[in-house]
C-alpha cells in the first residue's frame, strides 16, 4: 500500500515524496508542500477530513482526497 | 513639489500587509473598485521626508503570480502593464517574519519582472520571542534589494521605509534568480521570437489569461516562429519553476536565518488543541456566534431607538421650521422618512462587521473554515463557505464578494446562489415592525414570544440556504476540480485600528449604497404619491365633501387625504395589482411597498412610511397607522396574524435587491445565475405566502 500524507496519525512525521505533478495543484507547491520538505499532521477535523498539517513551518490545511495523492515516506 | 511615487504593496495574505498600508497612509486613504470588476481597490497617499508624497496601492493578497482568482488577477493585470496609471515606479513585497519562506517566493517573482522591489519583513517584534535571528546584510545582496524590518504592530521601522522609498532609483531591477533556467531551449525560442520583453512577463502571458501592451496570449501563440507547449507541459514547467524558486530560497535562508526552537513557545499549538478540537471546537464556535446575534440585538437597540427619535423629531422640526409647500412636503414626508429606514441600520451592521472583522484579524476565521468544511461539503458547499454566510446576516453584497477565496466552481456557484436566503440587515426592519404587529408581546418561561419569532426567522433562512445548496447539488451539473488548501495562520491579538477603519470603511460603502436607491426612491413615490391624473385627484375635496355631508373638520380632511391618494399615480397603480396580492391577504399599499422593495428590501417601511405620511398632518408613528388599515375585501384590520406571517414569510424568501443581483452577475459573469435566483426564489416566496394565509386566514 501506499503511504500518503493521509495516513499519518496526529503527531506523526513524514517526508514527501517525489510526487506526479498532474494531479496536485500548483497552489499547494506555492504554499510550500515540496518534495523533500517534512510534513507533520497537527490535528484532524471530524473524519479525519481535512487535515490540519504543518509542512516544513508552513501551517495549512488540505482535504482528505487531496492528502491521498500526496505520497510519503515515514519518519 | 515633485510628482508622486507610485508605490504598489503586495504580499500573501495574513502578513499584515493592511496594517502597514494603514501605518504609511493613516486616514488618509479611500477605498473604490477596480473598474468594471468588483475587486476592491484601496489607495491612499503617504507624506514622506523633505515633502515628498507617494500614492500608495494595497493590491489584493496572493500567493503567488499564478492567479487563480479574481483578487490575484488584479496584480497581474497591473504588474504587467506599464501603461497603467497605477503602474508602480516600486513595489513593496510584504512578508511576515515567520512564514519567510513561502514570502520569499512571490517576492522572487515579482524581481524577476525587473520593477524595484523593496522587502518588507514585518512582525519583527516577534524575532526575539520566537528565536529568530536574520543576516540582513546577506538578504540584500542575494536578493538584490533594500530590506526594511517592520513591526506595524509597534508601529517601529516605518520611517526607514519611508527612506528606502524616496531613494527607489538606487535599487537594482537585475532579477535574483532567472527562471529560463527550467527550460532554456524553450526560453531560447521565446527570446528570439520576441526580443524587446522581458522573459517572465512572456512567461506569464503564455501562462495566464493576462494581456500585457500589445502582446497577449493569442499572439504568442499564433506567431509562426514560435512554437508554443501543451498546456500539461506548461503546467509541468510552472511546477518547476515552483520548486526551483523554493530550492534558491531554503539556500538563501539556510545562511542568512536561524531559528533558536528552544526560545520559541508555540501559543498557536495550544489554542489550536481547544478550538480546532472534536467537541470544544464547535462548542466556542457555537457560543462566538450566540454572543454575536445576542450584541447584535441587545447593544445595538440604544442607538436604534436614539435614531428613530431623532428622525421622527427631525421631520417635524422641518415642517414647522420651513414654510409649507411642496418643497417642505418632500423633504418631511418623502427623503426624511426614507433616509431614516437606512441610518437605523448602522448600528447593527457595524456590530456585525466589527465581530467579522475580528475574527478575521484573530486568524480564529481559518479554524472555522477547517472545522465546517466537512459538514459543508454534504450540502455541495464549501468550509470557505460560512464566512460568507455568516456576513450574509449583514448584508448579501460584500457576502457574494467574499466566495472568492473558494477555489472550486461548483461549491462557490452554490454558495452565491444560496447566500440571499441568509436575513440580512434589510430585512430586519420590516421584520421588526410586522412582528411587533402581529405577535403578542408576551413572555412564556423567560423566553419573549416577539424574539423568538425573530429568531425562527434566522433560522428559516439559514435552513433553506442550506436546504436549497443541497438540492442544487444534486441538481447542477458542474464538473470542476475540486482542491482546497487554506493557510492556518498565526494567532494575533487585532490591532484596533485595522478593525475601525475596516468597520468603518465596509459601514459607509453600505449606506452610500443603499442610501442613494432608497432617496431616489423616496423621491419618485412621494411624487406618486402626491400627484394624480383626472377629476377624481383635482377635484377631491369637493367630491369628498358632497358625498360626506355630514363630516367635517378633521375627519373630512382625512377622507380627503385617502382618497386623493387612492386616486394618485401610485394609488391607480397599486389598485391595478392589487390582485395579485390578495389571496396573500395584502393591500394595494403593501403591493406598492413590495415592489418598491425589489430595488432593496429595506425600502418597505420607508415606503409605507412615505404612503401612510403623505397628505396626513398627524405626527403618528407608522406602527399606529398600519394597525389601524382595514383590509379592503375582508373587512377587520388588515395586519392580521394570518397576513402578517405570509408577509414575514414573504420578505423571508422573495429576492428583493437589485444590488445584489448585480454583484452576482459580476461574479459569475453572466445574467443566468441572477435571473434564475430572482424568479425561483420570488416564485418560491409567493407560494409560501399564500399557503401561509389561506391556512391561517
Amino acid at each position: 500500500m501506499k503511504l500518503t500524507i493521509a495516513h499519518l496519525k496526529r503527531g506523526q512525521k513524514g517526508i514527501i515524496k517525489d510526487f506526479s505533478v498532474d494531479n496536485v495543484p500548483l497552489k499547494l507547491l506555492e504554499m510550500g508542500c515540496l518534495p523533500g520538505n517534512e510534513v507533520e499532521l497537527v490535528q484532524t477535523a471530524p473524519f479525519r477530513d481535512p487535515m490540519y498539517l504543518n509542512i516544513n513551518g508552513s501551517y495549512l490545511a488540505i482535504r482528505k482526497e487531496t492528502a491521498l495523492l500526496i505520497e510519503i515516506e515515514l519518519i | 513639489m515633485g510628482k508622486q511615487i507610485n508605490v504598489a504593496l503586495i504580499g500573501n495574505p495574513n502578513t499584515g500587509k493592511t496594517s502597514v498600508f494603514n501605518q504609511l497612509t493613516g486616514l488618509n486613504q479611500q477605498v473604490g473598485n477596480y473598474p468594471g470588476i468588483t475587486v476592491e481597490k484601496k489607495e491612499g497617499i503617504c507624506k514622506l521626508p523633505r515633502g515628498l508624497k507617494a500614492h500608495i496601492l494595497d493590491l489584493p493578497g496572493t500567493y503567488s503570480l499564478n492567479a487563480s482568482s479574481l483578487d490575484e488577477n488584479v496584480v497581474i493585470e497591473l504588474l504587467l502593464n506599464k501603461n497603467d496609471k497605477d503602474f508602480p515606479d516600486v513595489a513593496i513585497v510584504i512578508s511576515d517574519v515567520e512564514n519567510l519562506k513561502r514570502n520569499l517566493l512571490l517576492f522572487t517573482q515579482i524581481k524577476d519582472l525587473e520593477i524595484p522591489t523593496i522587502l518588507v519583513i514585518n512582525m519583527a517584534d516577534r524575532m526575539k520571542r520566537k528565536g529568530i535571528e536574520l543576516d540582513i546584510a546577506l538578504l540584500e545582496e542575494r536578493l538584490n534589494t533594500k530590506v526594511a524590518l517592520v513591526s506595524s504592530r509597534k508601529g517601529t521601522g516605518i520611517e526607514e521605509l519611508k527612506e528606502i522609498i524616496i531613494n527607489y532609483r538606487q535599487i537594482s531591477t537585475e532579477p535574483c534568480l532567472h527562471a529560463s533556467v527550467i527550460d532554456p531551449e524553450y526560453f531560447g525560442r521565446l527570446r528570439k521570437a520576441f526580443p524587446n520583453q522581458s522573459l517572465y512577463k512572456l512567461w506569464l502571458v503564455i501562462t495566464q489569461d493576462v494581456n500585457f501592451g500589445n502582446v497577449n496570449r493569442h499572439s504568442l501563440n499564433s506567431d509562426p516562429d514560435f512554437k508554443t507547449k501543451s498546456f500539461s507541459d506548461l503546467k509541468r514547467l510552472q511546477q518547476k519553476e515552483t520548486i526551483l524558486r523554493y530550492q534558491f530560497i531554503n539556500g538563501l535562508l539556510k545562511e542568512a536565518m536561524s531559528i533558536d526552537l528552544s526560545s520559541a513557545s508555540d501559543l498557536r499549538i495550544k489554542l489550536d488543541r481547544i478550538t480546532t478540537h472534536k467537541v470544544w471546537g464547535y462548542l466556542i464556535f457555537f457560543g462566538i456566534m450566540l454572543l454575536i446575534f445576542q450584541a447584535i440585538y441587545d447593544w445595538s437597540t440604544y442607538p436604534m431607538d436614539f435614531i428613530d427619535i431623532t428622525f421622527a423629531s427631525l421631520s417635524e422640526w422641518v415642517k414647522t421650521a420651513l414654510p409649507a409647500g411642496p418643497f417642505t412636503s418632500l423633504i418631511s414626508e418623502g427623503i426624511i422618512p426614507g433616509l431614516g429606514g437606512i441610518v437605523i441600520f448602522i448600528p447593527q451592521i457595524a456590530f456585525l462587521f466589527l465581530f467579522i472583522s475580528i475574527l478575521e484579524e484573530s486568524g480564529y476565521m481559518s479554524r472555522v473554515v477547517f472545522l465546517m468544511d466537512r459538514i459543508m461539503r454534504r450540502f455541495g458547499l464549501s468550509g470557505k463557505s460560512v464566512v460568507p454566510l455568516v456576513s450574509g446576516t449583514a448584508c448579501a453584497i460584500p457576502a457574494v464578494m467574499a466566495t472568492r477565496n473558494i477555489e472550486n466552481w461548483k461549491e462557490r456557484l452554490i454558495t452565491i446562489l444560496v447566500i440571499p436566503f441568509t436575513t440580512c440587515a434589510a430585512r430586519l426592519p420590516v421584520y421588526l415592525i410586522i412582528i411587533a404587529l402581529v405577535i403578542p408581546d408576551k413572555t412564556y418561561y423567560g423566553l419573549n414570544l416577539q424574539g423568538l419569532t425573530l429568531m425562527l426567522l434566522y433560522l428559516i433562512g439559514f435552513g433553506t440556504a442550506i436546504f436549497s445548496a443541497w438540492l442544487l447539488n444534486q441538481v447542477l451539473k458542474i464538473k470542476s476540480k475540486s482542491y482546497f488548501v487554506i493557510e492556518m495562520p498565526n494567532y494575533k491579538l487585532p490591532l484596533f485600528k485595522n478593525v475601525a477603519i475596516n468597520v468603518v470603511e465596509k459601514t459607509k460603502s453600505f449606506v452610500l449604497g443603499a442610501g442613494k436607491i432608497i432617496l431616489a426612491i423616496s423621491i419618485i413615490l412621494w411624487v406618486l404619491a402626491s400627484y394624480g391624473p383626472g377629476d377624481n385627484f383635482d377635484n377631491a375635496e369637493e367630491i369628498v365633501s358632497n358625498q360626506n355631508e355630514n363630516i367635517a373638520g378633521q375627519e373630512l380632511e382625512e377622507e380627503i387625504a385617502s382618497y386623493k391618494l387612492k386616486y394618485s399615480y401610485i394609488g391607480i397603480t397599486g389598485r391595478a395589482i392589487e390582485p395579485v396580492f390578495t389571496p396573500l391577504g395584502y393591500d394595494w399599499k403593501i403591493g406598492i411597498a413590495i415592489l418598491s422593495s425589489f430595488a432593496a428590501r429595506e425600502v418597505f417601511v420607508g415606503t409605507l412610511a412615505t404612503i401612510y405620511s403623505v397628505g396626513s398632518d398627524e405626527e403618528e408613528t407608522i406602527k399606529n397607522r398600519m394597525a389601524a388599515e382595514t383590509n379592503p375585501i375582508l373587512g377587520g384590520p388588515l395586519f392580521t396574524f394570518a397576513s402578517g406571517i405570509s408577509l414575514l414569510l414573504f420578505y423571508a424568501f422573495a429576492m428583493q435587491c437589485m444590488s445584489t443581483l448585480a454583484i452576482v452577475k459580476k461574479e459569475t459573469n453572466t445574467w443566468k445565475w441572477p435571473i434564475l435566483q430572482l424568479v425561483i426564489m420570488s416564485l418560491f416566496a409567493y407560494l409560501v405566502a399564500l399557503i401561509a394565509f389561506q391556512l391561517l386566514k
